[in-house]
Order: C-alpha cells, then sequence, then structure tokens
C-alpha cells in the first residue's frame, strides 16, 4: 500500500525515530524526573515544545507545496489560522455558562455585542466531530475554490504568491471586523477544556503535546508518501517544467490542486492544535508576516526535504523565543538576516548541509535540483 | 423679538457714523462706557435687550469688541468693585483679565470673583447678526464674506433698506451677491414668488431651508416654484458629491500609483521581487522629517528640498539593496522575494532603534494646507491636489527616462534580450544597477509625498507594499501605463464602494476583486505582446 511505502526509507524511518525518542524523552523528564531538578522539563516548556511541533507541521505542510510543487504559498498562515478559528469555535463552546456573563451558549464577545442569537455559522461546534471535521474541512474548502480557480487560469510562479498574500491579507482584515462574529480583534480566547480535559491541567499539556507529535509524525509520512508516489513524481515535473509535463499529457492543475488541498489541510490541522497549547487564536495568524515567516523556516530547513521544514521551524521559533526574550530589538534583525543569509549563502539549507556532510554528493533525487526554478 | 430685532438698523446706522463722522468718537470716556455696561448687567434679558441696542446706537468704537465679548462669555464684571473685565483665557483658577473700559491690562483676577453676563439663544442669534452687520463694514473682503453669508436667512424688514444702500456700496461681487440672496430670502418668507428665480441653483444650506419652508407654505403657486428649485439644488448636490468621491478616489489613486510605479520598474521591467520597495518610501518619508529637522522654520523650503534629497537617499538604498543581495539571486523572483523581505525588516527595525518607534510628524507648508473652493457645496483639499498633480509630474518624467533617453533604450533592450543587449555592447550589470536606483529612488519621491498625507513610522511602508503589488500586478506587469491606469481606477472604486460597506470592507472587496480579476486575465489589464511576454 502506497501509504506504507515510506516506512522502507532509511530517512523517513530516521527520522520517526527520532522524532519519537524526544517526544518519550520529553514524556520521562517531565513525569519522572522530580521538580527542581536541572533536567526536570516544566509543563510551560512542554507546551512550548507542542507549539513549536504544531508550527514545524505547519512548515511540512509548505514545503509539500513549495518544495515539491514549487509553488511558494505566502498565504499558508490563513489555512493555519482557519484551523485554529475551527477549533477556537468549538473550546468557545465548550466554556457553556462559565464565561463571564454567564450565557449558556453565547461566547462572552457576542453577549458584549448584544447578540442574541449564535449566527449560523457557530451551529454545530459544540459537538467535537463537527468541530474537528471543520478543521480540515474549512481551509481544504477554500484551497480547493482558491487553487481551482488560479491553477485553471495557470497563475504560477510570482503572481501566485501574491494573490495568496492578498487572500490572507484580506481575510486578516475581514477577520479584524466585530461583524463577521470571530471576536475582532481580540480574538477567541479564555478557552476551558478540550474533549473533557481540563485544558490547565499539566496531564491535559503534556498529552496535547504527545498528540501534536504523533500529529506531526502522521503529516511526514503522508507528505512522504505522497512525494514518493508516482503523482508525487508528476508535482516534481510540474515543478520543474511545467510546460513540459502538460505537454506530455497530464493535467497539471489537478495536480497541483490535489497536493495544494492537501496541504491546505494539513495547515488546519497544524492550527488546531496549536490554538488549544496558546490559549488564544486571534487574527494577528493571518498577517502576511506571518506566512512569509513560515517560508523562512522551510528556506532555512532546506526546502524539497520535509524532514529540513521540521528541523528549520524548530530552529527559528527556538531562537525567536530566546532573542525575544534577551534582546526584543534584535530580533526582527535577527530574523531579516537570516532570510538574507539564508537565501543567498544557504540556497540548500540546514538540511542541504547536512546532506554534504553525511552523504558527501550523492544526494537524494527528487531535492537535487531544487534551488532551480522552473520559471525565467 | 420685534424689539431686539431692532438691533440691526441700529448697527447700520452706527457703522454709517463710523464711516461718516469719525470726530464724534473723541467725546467718548470711561463714565459712559461704564453707564452703557451696567445697563447690559441687568436681570431680565429685555433689559439686556435695550442696553445692546443703546450700545449699539452709542456709536461707541469699543462697542464692537463689547458685543464680541458677550457673544464669547467673555465680558464679565468683577463681584465686589463692579468693574467690567475682558477675560482673555479662562483657564485654570485665575483668569487674565483686561479693563472693559481702557482694553489695558488688568493682570489676573480669580475665577470665583468674577460673575459673567448671561445671554440666552435668542440675544445670541441676534447678536451675531447685528455683528454681521458691524462687519460688512471691515476692509478685508473675505470678512466681508463671511458676514453676508451670516446675514442668509437673518434678513427681517427693518433691515431691506439699509442692506441696499451697503449693496450699491459694495465693489465685491460676491459679497454683493450674498446679500441679494439674504434680500431674496426675506423677499420669499414675505410671499414673492419672483423671489425663487433669484435663489435658483445656489448650495447655500440657509438658501435650502428657506426653500424647504417655502415649499411647505399654504400657497400653492410659491410651494411648487420652491420644490421645482429644489429638485434642481438636489441634483446639482448630488453632481457635487460625485465630484468629490472622484476627486477621493483620484487622490487615493494618486497615491497608489506614486506608491506602485517605482515597483512597476523594478518588478515590472527587471523581474525584481523588491518586498523592502515600501521601506524605501518609508526612508523617503523619513528624509523629509529628517530635512525639516534640519532646516526649523521653513517647512516649505524643506519640503523643496526633500524632493531631491529624498529620491538620493532611497536611490542610495536600493543600489546598496541591489548590489548586497539581488545581484545574487539573478533568475530566482522566488529567492529575491524572500531576500528582500529580510532587507525590509531589518530597515524597518533600524528606522525604529536608530530614530523611534513612534511617528513622527511632518509639517505641512502654508501654501498647501487649506483648501481649494470650487463652489459653496464642493471644496478641494490642497494637500491631495499637490500630491495627485506631482504623482502625475513624477509619472510623466519616468515616461520620458524610458522612452526617451539612453538609459530607457538600454533598459527596454536588457528587459527584451538580456544576451543580445550584452553582446551589442550594452553593460547589463551597470544598467540593473541604474535601473534599480531608478525604481528605488521614485519610491523615495512618493515616501516625500506621502509625508504630507499620513503619519510618518517605521510601519508606513507595510501598509503599501500589497497595495503596490495589487496595483503592478492588476495594470499589467512591464507597463507603466498599466500601472497609472490600474492605480487611478483602483482609487475611485475603493471610494465610491466605500460610503456603502465601510472602509475596511471596500478594501477587502477590492483585493477579492483583484484576486479574481488575476483568474481571468493572469497578464492584467494591459498583458505584454510579442517576445517580451514569453518567459
Amino acid at each position: 500500500m502506497w501509504l506504507m511505502q515510506p516506512f522502507n526509507e532509511g530517512a523517513t524511518r530516521l527520522f520517526l525515530g527520532v522524532l519519537l525518542a524526544c517526544l518519550a524523552l520529553v514524556t520521562v523528564l517531565h513525569l519522572a524526573v522530580p521538580a527542581g531538578h536541572p533536567l526536570h522539563v516544566s509543563a510551560y516548556t512542554v507546551t512550548l515544545l507542542g507549539k513549536y511541533l504544531s508550527y514545524a507541521l505547519l512548515a511540512v505542510a509548505v514545503d509539500l507545496v513549495w518544495g515539491y510543487l514549487g509553488i511558494l504559498s505566502l498565504g499558508h498562515g490563513a489555512f493555519f489560522a482557519l484551523g485554529g478559528y475551527a477549533m477556537g469555535m468549538y473550546l468557545m463552546r465548550q466554556i457553556g455558562d462559565r464565561g463571564t456573563y454567564g450565557d449558556p451558549i453565547l461566547p462572552d464577545f457576542m453577549v458584549f455585542l448584544n447578540w442574541d442569537s449564535l449566527p449560523w455559522y457557530w451551529l454545530g461546534f459544540d459537538m467535537p466531530w463537527f468541530a474537528f471535521l471543520m478543521v480540515l474541512l474549512v481551509p481544504g474548502t477554500l484551497a480547493l475554490v482558491f487553487g481551482f480557480l488560479a491553477f485553471r487560469s495557470r497563475v504560477t510562479g510570482v503572481y501566485l504568491s501574491i494573490i495568496t498574500q492578498a487572500m490572507t491579507f484580506a481575510l486578516l482584515l475581514a477577520f479584524f471586523r466585530n461583524e463577521m462574529g470571530f471576536g475582532g480583534n481580540n480574538g477567541l480566547t479564555d478557552f476551558r477544556e478540550l474533549l473533557g480535559f481540563d485544558l490547565r491541567t499539566d496531564t491535559t499539556r503534556l498529552g496535547l503535546f504527545l498528540a501534536t507529535g504523533l500529529a506531526l509524525a502522521m503529516g511526514y509520512v503522508l507528505c512522504r508518501a505522497i512525494v514518493a508516489s508516482k503523482l508525487g513524481r508528476v508535482s516534481v515535473a510540474c515543478r520543474d517544467a511545467e510546460a513540459r509535463t502538460r505537454f506530455l499529457g497530464y493535467r497539471v492543475e489537478r495536480f497541483q490542486l490535489f497536493v495544494f488541498v492537501v496541504s491546505a489541510m494539513l495547515a488546519g490541522v497544524a492550527g488546531a492544535l496549536y490554538v488549544p497549547q496558546v490559549g488564544i487564536i486571534n487574527p494577528s495568524e493571518f498577517s502576511p508576516i506571518f506566512s512569509i515567516e513560515i517560508v523562512l523556516w522551510v528556506a532555512l530547513g532546506g526546502r524539497g526535504t520535509l524532514y529540513g521544514a521540521v528541523i528549520g521551524a524548530l530552529l527559528v521559533n527556538y531562537a525567536k523565543t530566546v532573542f525575544t526574550g534577551v534582546m526584543p530589538d534584535a530580533w526582527l534583525f535577527a530574523l531579516g538576516g537570516m532570510f538574507v543569509l539564508v537565501t543567498v549563502f544557504l540556497p540548500k539549507g540546514v538540511a542541504g548541509l547536512l546532506a554534504y556532510r553525511f552523504k558527501g554528493h550523492r544526494n537524494d533525487p527528487l531535492s537535487s535540483d531544487t534551488t532551480k526554478e522552473a520559471s525565467a | 423679538m420685534r424689539m431686539i430685532r431692532a438691533f440691526v438698523p441700529g448697527a447700520l446706522l452706527l457703522c454709517l457714523l463710523m464711516g461718516l463722522a469719525p470726530m464724534a468718537q473723541a467725546q467718548e470716556d470711561a463714565v459712559q462706557g461704564q453707564a452703557l455696561l451696567e445697563a447690559l448687567d441687568a436681570l431680565s434679558y429685555d433689559a439686556k435687550a435695550e442696553a445692546i441696542e443703546a450700545i449699539i446706537v452709542s456709536g461707541d468704537e469699543r462697542s464692537r469688541r463689547w458685543l464680541d465679548e458677550l457673544l464669547g462669555g467673555k465680558l464679565q464684571r468683577h463681584k465686589d468693585t463692579g468693574r467690567f473685565v475682558i477675560v482673555l483665557e479662562n483657564r485654570g483658577r485665575n483668569w487674565p483679565v483686561v479693563d472693559a473700559l481702557t482694553f489695558e491690562d488688568a493682570g489676573e483676577m480669580s475665577r470665583r470673583d468674577l460673575n459673567d453676563i448671561g445671554i440666552n439663544n435668542a440675544l445670541r442669534g441676534q447678536l451675531q447678526s447685528a455683528l454681521a452687520v458691524l462687519d460688512l463694514y471691515r476692509d478685508d473682503a473675505d470678512d466681508r464674506r463671511d458676514a453676508a453669508r451670516e446675514l442668509l436667512g437673518s434678513v427681517d424688514a427693518s433691515m431691506v433698506e439699509p442692506l441696499r444702500e451697503v449693496i450699491t456700496t459694495e465693489d465685491d461681487a460676491e459679497v454683493r451677491r450674498l446679500l441679494e440672496q439674504g434680500l431674496a430670502i426675506h423677499r420669499l418668507n414675505e410671499g414673492d414668488i419672483d423671489a425663487i428665480a433669484e435663489l435658483e441653483g445656489s448650495l447655500n444650506g440657509r438658501v435650502r431651508a428657506a426653500l424647504n419652508s417655502a415649499a411647505r407654505s399654504d400657497d400653492t403657486l410659491v410651494a411648487d416654484a420652491a420644490s421645482a428649485a429644489l429638485v434642481d439644488i438636489e441634483q446639482k448636490l448630488r453632481l457635487n458629491s460625485g465630484l468629490e468621491t472622484l476627486y477621493f478616489g483620484l487622490s487615493l489613486g494618486s497615491v497608489l500609483v506614486l506608491a506602485a510605479i517605482g515597483l512597476a520598474i523594478t518588478f515590472g521591467v527587471m523581474g525584481v521581487i523588491n518586498m523592502a520597495h515600501g521601506e524605501l518610501i518609508m526612508l523617503g518619508a523619513y528624509t523629509t522629517w529628517a530635512m525639516q529637522q534640519l532646516l526649523p522654520g521653513q517647512p516649505g523650503l524643506a519640503l523643496v528640498l526633500s524632493i531631491p534629497a529624498g529620491f538620493l537617499v532611497a536611490a542610495l538604498a536600493g543600489i546598496a539593496i541591489e548590489r548586497s543581495v539581488i545581484q545574487f539571486l539573478k533568475g530566482r523572483p522566488l529567492e529575491t522575494l524572500l531576500a528582500t523581505f529580510g532587507v525590509s525588516l531589518i530597515l524597518q527595525q533600524l528606522v525604529r532603534t536608530v530614530i523611534s518607534p513612534q511617528n513622527r510628524t511632518v509639517v505641512s507648508p502654508d501654501w498647501m494646507s487649506g483648501s481649494l473652493m470650487i463652489n459653496e457645496g464642493l471644496s478641494l483639499t490642497l494637500n491631495r491636489l499637490f500630491v495627485l498633480g506631482f504623482s502625475l509630474v513624477v509619472f510623466a518624467c519616468l515616461m520620458l527616462v524610458m522612452s526617451r533617453t539612453r538609459l530607457g533604450l538600454e533598459v527596454r533592450a536588457v528587459t527584451q534580450n538580456r544576451a543580445m543587449a550584452r553582446s551589442m555592447g550594452i553593460r547589463a550589470t551597470r544598467v540593473d544597477i541604474m535601473t534599480f536606483a531608478l525604481g528605488a529612488g521614485v519610491a523615495g519621491l512618493a515616501g516625500v509625498a506621502l509625508s504630507q498625507l499620513t503619519n510618518v513610522g517605521p510601519n508606513l511602508g507595510q501598509n503599501y507594499i500589497i497595495d503596490s503589488f495589487m496595483v503592478v500586478v492588476f495594470g499589467g506587469v512591464g507597463n507603466l501605463w498599466g500601472t497609472l491606469v490600474a492605480g487611478l481606477s483602483l482609487g475611485v472604486i475603493n471610494q465610491v464602494i466605500e460610503p456603502w460597506v465601510g472602509a475596511v470592507l471596500a478594501k477587502i472587496i477590492v483585493l477579492v476583486f483583484i484576486i479574481l480579476f488575476i483568474q481571468k486575465r493572469p497578464r492584467g489589464l494591459f498583458p505584454q505582446k510579442g517576445r517580451a511576454a514569453e518567459g
């Protein structure tokens, strides 16, 4: 079966092994090592790592379209945020009458706005299965419609990047409006429990961390399976020579659309796992700068390798945590510098360095040509 | 009411006296002034009305200021000494005052010791008319126009004759026209149907109010004529508001064109995605600010000097970016996008660290503030008019550079076929630098202009980068005319839908419109044709 195919690859098994070992290590250090011991991992750190892992899943989603399809999406933050909002809406409904205003149905911000009933698009979000389905369907549908229009008329390259950016910018503006019914500027917050587990307890946090880790593992395997399949090979062909692939008889736009939608859904799942861990979702996740940052994670880690995306997401976000804590002013300098240095001096990213170090020049055939653009 | 109305002819009389017989004023003394003001401090408003009339007919040259200060509530009386004073500033506990009789400085008085001389709304309205009549004799034509405007709708029978007099001696046509309108309103109120003809087409709110009340009158002839005149006026008003929307739209569009035109060169002609374009605009705006810091007190000169300075600063920054980053990423547009985005972050943070994270104020010179009045319903703000003109001039200059100069020729050659151009002896690298510097410099010019319209802060550029790309892509890459048309039309579209849906939703609608438009015509409004279109 094609989905099991990746388990035969050495690199994938190595990646999964390292990931699962890290998950187990963090769990042990958190539960078994007493607090105060230097090796103890606090609940705060567990949540922080969980956040990084959800970013890593997002980066894998972006790498799938950028690295293997050649589409630089500057709007993946929108899919991430939509998944996050779907999860946030479920969590809001779970608050019930424990909000400040004690309304059994309406979230606090709606009571504040003097709304007397739930808007239609909030219906059903009290049921977890429906909300989780929406985490996949809302970003997926947006990607389907957007991608269908764009790929059908062969909008590619820079144009596509710019209109994906316009898409997330338009959503940013829209979600800032109170009338939209998503909490406006403040977004959704004050969550209490998820599937009956109190979000404030350490065990729930550990559970979310592990769930995010497993989601990352599954997302990775899924992407790996896609790129190793015949479909993946065609999409790489689209990346490297779109016109030639079309002339060979492939319906390029269908391959592009399929991969784009899968990627958007993965981003939605990442957003849904991110929200309960940070405890808030607001329109800032739609901001174009966030979407570009995701691309940087992928570029830094190494485009077109998948594991590079994970490494990049973890490295950049760890650096961000350190920098914003120690000297907040310097973070934008560091981030900007990374953009420039990686693109100019490190076009294959950290993964490229690793491959060079351990394998010599014997690169993975899929990632050998990643830096060469199909467009002129 | 009738009695209060009597001020106005009194005021006219006073003016005639002041104008014709100045020697009468020499005899005024403090005693008489004190007596006139004493009468004002009466309990009943009727008594006050009489006292005001007495002041007007007295012909005292101080009366104008007294009435003015009375209207503003600044004419006050000391509780214990009974001395009349004029409060200069009523903030804090102690107020600086001047003597009401001599207008000489009287130090400060505690506000607890002062009583103001109260007036009611009826008195206030009539005082305004009386003052307006007094103002009809001022030297400045603008003051006289304001005074005549003030009189619209408050002319009564007793004022008709004196105002006719004024009209015969007035030499300003606008004042005469306004006074005629005031008289016509009076005649309309008396039921004169011919007066409507004189009021037709006026956009003044008071004329409309008079016509509105006439349209409801019992005399059906007058009512019909007034309604017809009103329909006419409404139509004119709609036209005016349409013109105003168009003006705001063109103004917004000109800002978009300015911001995007530099991008049209670097992105459209060179194919380089410069995400730091917004920050180059920001640098231009900060250059204006810095220039004003260097030349304090001369905002106009500073602004004029900022035009070349802003161009130079941004162009040099552009050259630095081209040499340090972009030249290594030739033919890799997506990587260029990421790298220049990094540059934009660095520039933003640099401004935050070196200057300040707060917005800076850039002063507008006098000749750019204010507005150009087309008619009573439509006035165009001067700063927006200047920016509109400026963007057209910049556009024309760029077109000239691209089509008539050696540089433009070389740029077009390198764009169309780099290898061929090089073999013809064109130094392509140098052309790259010059083109990028030109695009960056124009961004600097946009910044200079924007500093007159918006806040100058580290986020200035970010706010324009997405819009600029939209304009270039909408207009068609590689086509300067497309950028002009796209910018102006997007600005107008935005302003036209804004009244219905609000500013934010209007922006969203425009963005969605462009996204859909690109699906339909992936190469924009004016796609490139021929060999340049391939690739």
